[in-house]
């Protein structure tokens, strides 16, 4: 037993200091951000820093936190997001204010990329002249229309809560969903209003119009990247170097490569390099199949050492439970909470403590885990008949071998259908995991999104499913013979 | 250790014959016991006792406490009030354990742990506490002869034995440390009556044969005359009398021993 222990523990000492060497650039989970994250990783490589670039990061919150807790070094962000979304309380009135503030934080900004994108409502092109919408303001008027918004711009103050209030706004139907899926969903009619970024290539693809901001409520959305200050001054100049190099026109035409003409990112990037500064940036060429088998391999990695952290920590909880009475409330309540939050939120609530990648991952999926192999053991211990224990004890037994030769065996069935129950829910939760830059097959059911890419898609989401079948079948056969 | 395997040698069994006739000691000395559950009295200042070498059947309707009792004798429950001894020494939470090993309880579903075979049903304890394999052996090569089980069974887990089957390696295992009293609860409850027929017979023999100290719990009067020497009838946690079936019948002490006594159908009554 003490064995897998150090075993496990080696190996999630492995996960969590594999890229200690390199620097980290993260980006979010929309094209553009992720373009500018693979210029920013590119530009440090060619300047002789390593660096590992963790694409599509669940959003703002996550890779700020990551920022701040060292798990990243640099990732691209906006003027208006700084300012309005992650430092309000600032009272921020100029760029010196700014960098001084963050400067506090330990953090540097560079000089702006070049462009602006900044929010927008958007519309279709033929809807707008219908109904005569021009501007926010004539919204008012149309309170049917039918809103989709991603999720991040619902919560933000400078996003849909200030912008209702701003220009009173209350129309029957809003809901959240992602932002790629948004274009599809106004494409196909089923809403009418989202929120565009101003550089997504989309708005011209779909035809859209982006409605007039007649209140000048958006502000300014300047594309910089921010980074730890601790970086040497060397990769700050490989990140300077990059401002002033792209503007709206040229964003959007990078946007397009990959959005729309389903480019590789990575690609296009490093040709805009070659291009901007004569910079050669040798990329790695994966197959489908040196994907498939590295999201295999880390797929497996979260899964199994979460499943086996749970284990060692859950059937002694469980024994706890049914033996002590005082126990049981405190321990299956416990469990129950922690399955009760949505496991999304279990892996964001894991950042400040352990940071972005595998390991945050695992400790939320080793304690969503936990409470089907507690209950089961738990159970499996309780529905031992009173005679059987009675003949136990009658024995003359001690209560160490009860426990070892009587109850766990009997238990036995039930502890594995527990332990079933969490892996094949581990297969499903870790394909979250990408959201916070632990890898698996989440990673190409991410990208497929952003990019309505359903080969990509399928190629993250068939071998999960294959996965959870195959986890499944295995301890359908170990319950097999066992019994 | 060899002697302490030897069930019966003759110059023993002699010497029980004798103190049978003359000296007799007390084994299970139960002195004035009570005990409560929530506001149930289940069993209410109840005194027994057992003679060596003696059997005795208790026997009463359900809830009546007789079960209760045996479990307190043997050191699963702990009563309120009173005290309970096994030849002479009072069961206390330190000597509870060694105290088991010295007892056999044999209960009514046989209690054999499905996922073990009747062989390491039968050797869980004295594995534990640390006999070889081949005192094992010596052991259940007595033991089968006495209960009439063939070896080749023991290989089965209990689920693969018949009902009777099961209570003779159940009585086997507690019999496996040669104990001095066995505690039945309801041993033979659920087996079908050819085989229960059979089984009393050959229980009536082994207790005989063994001269082990037996308290025994039924609920049918037969059985109680049958295989114990003497009967306690109980009723709402109480004795309410205790001598042999024929002092029972012939002078129950109250109109309930009567009843009870003469509740018992003739398969020729309404012939």
């Amino acid at each position: 037993m003490p064995n897998i222990f150090i075993i496990l523990l080696l190996s999630m000492f492995c996960v969590s200091h594999a890229h200690a060497q390199t620097y980290g650039v993260g980006s979010k989970v929309y094209t553009e951000n992720v373009i500018l994250g693979h210029l920013a990783a590119q530009s440090l490589e060619a300047a002789g820093f390593p660096a590992q670039h963790n694409e599509q990061l669940g959003g703002t919150r996550i890779l700020w936190n990551a920022l701040l807790g060292g798990s990243i070094d640099v990732y691209p962000e906006y003027t208006g997001t700084l300012l309005e979304e992650i430092l309000p309380a600032a009272g921020i009135n100029s760029r010196e204010e700014l960098v001084s503030v963050l400067a506090a934080q330990g953090v540097g900004i560079t000089d702006n990329i070049g462009f602006n994108n900044t929010y927008a409502l958007g519309m279709r092109r033929s809807q707008a002249q219908e109904l005569g919408v021009v501007s926010i303001s004539d919204l008012q008027a149309h309170p049917t229309l039918r809103y989709g918004f991603s999720n991040e711009f619902m919560e933000r103050p400078d996003g849909w809560i200030g912008v209702s209030a701003e220009y009173g706004l209350a129309p029957d139907y809003v809901t959240g969903l992602e932002h790629a899926l948004a274009y599809r969903g106004i494409a196909s009619e089923d809403i009418d209003i989202i929120d565009l970024y101003s550089t997504d290539p989309e708005i011209a693809y779909y035809d859209l119009v982006a409605l007039v901001d007649d209140r000048e409520f958006f502000p300014d959305y300047d594309a910089v990247y921010v980074y730890r200050d601790d970086i040497p001054t060397e990769a700050v100049a490989a990140l300077q170097r990059l401002a002033g190099t792209i503007d709206e026109a040229r964003m959007m035409a990078l946007n397009s490569q990959v959005q729309l003409d389903l480019r590789d990112d990575a690609q296009v990037a490093s040709e805009f390099l070659r291009d901007t500064f004569a910079i050669e940036v040798t990329l790695a060429n994966d197959t489908m199949w040196t994907r498939l088998w590295r999201n295999t391999i880390e797929h497996l990695q979260l899964v199994i050492i979460s499943l086996g952290f749970a284990i060692v920590v859950a059937i002694p909880l469980g024994v706890l439970a049914a033996k002590f009475t005082r126990l049981e409330g405190l321990v299956l309540g416990g469990a129950s909470i922690l399955q009760t939050i949505p496991s999304l939120a279990l892996l964001v609530l894991m950042i400040p403590l352990f940071g972005i990648g595998a390991l945050p991952a695992i400790v939320a999926m080793f304690l969503y885990s936990l409470l089907p192999i507690v209950r089961n053991t738990h159970a499996g211990i309780k529905q031992i008949p009173a005679p059987m224990m009675e003949s136990a004890r009658a024995l003359g037994l001690p209560n160490s071998l009860i426990l070892r030769r009587i109850e766990l065996p009997m238990a036995i069935p039930s502890i594995l259908a527990g332990v079933k129950t969490s892996a094949v829910m581990n297969v499903g939760v870790a394909t979250l995991g990408a959201l916070i830059g632990a890898g698996g097959y989440g990673q190409p059911i991410l990208t497929g999104i952003r990019l309505d890419n359903l080969s990509l898609i399928l190629e993250g989401a068939i071998p999960a499913a294959v996965l959870a079948l195959l986890v499944q079948w295995l301890f359908d056969a170990l319950e097999k013979r066992l019994t | 250790m060899c002697s302490r395997l030897t069930l019966v040698d003759n110059p023993r069994q002699m010497e029980i014959q004798f103190a049978r006739g003359f000296a007799v000691k007390t084994m299970i000395e139960i002195k004035d016991v009570s005990k409560t559950y929530g506001r149930l009295k289940v069993l209410d200042h109840v005194s027994l006792s057992v003679e060596q070498g003696r059997t005795l059947s208790m026997i009463g309707p359900s809830g009546c406490g007789k079960s209760t009792l045996l479990r307190i004798v043997m050191g699963l429950l702990s009563q309120d009030e009173g005290s309970v001894s096994i030849n002479g020494e009072a069961i206390t939470a330190q000597n509870r354990l060694s105290l088991r090993r010295r007892m056999g309880y044999v209960i009514q579903s046989g209690g054999l742990f499905p996922h073990l075979t009747a062989f390491e049903n039968l050797t869980l304890l004295s594995q534990y506490i640390g006999w070889t394999a081949e005192q094992e052996e010596a052991r259940i090569a007595v033991l089968c002869e006495l209960t009439g089980i063939d070896r080749a069974l023991l290989a089965r887990r209990p689920g693969k034995l018949s009902g009777g089957q099961a209570q003779r390696i159940s009585l086997m295992r507690a019999l496996m440390l040669d104990p001095q009293v066995l505690l039945m609860d309801e041993p033979l409850g659920a087996i079908d009556p050819l085989v229960r027929y059979e089984l009393q017979n050959d229980l009536r023999n082994i207790f005989s044969k063994l001269n082990k100290t037996v308290l025994l719990v039924t609920h049918d009067l037969g059985e109680a005359a049958f295989l114990g020497d003497r009967i306690a009838l109980m009723q709402g946690g109480q004795v309410i009398q205790d001598g042999t079936a024929r002092q029972l019948i012939d002078s129950p002490a109250t109109p309930f021993v009567e009843q009870f006594v003469t509740a018992q159908r003739s398969p020729l009554q309404d012939v």
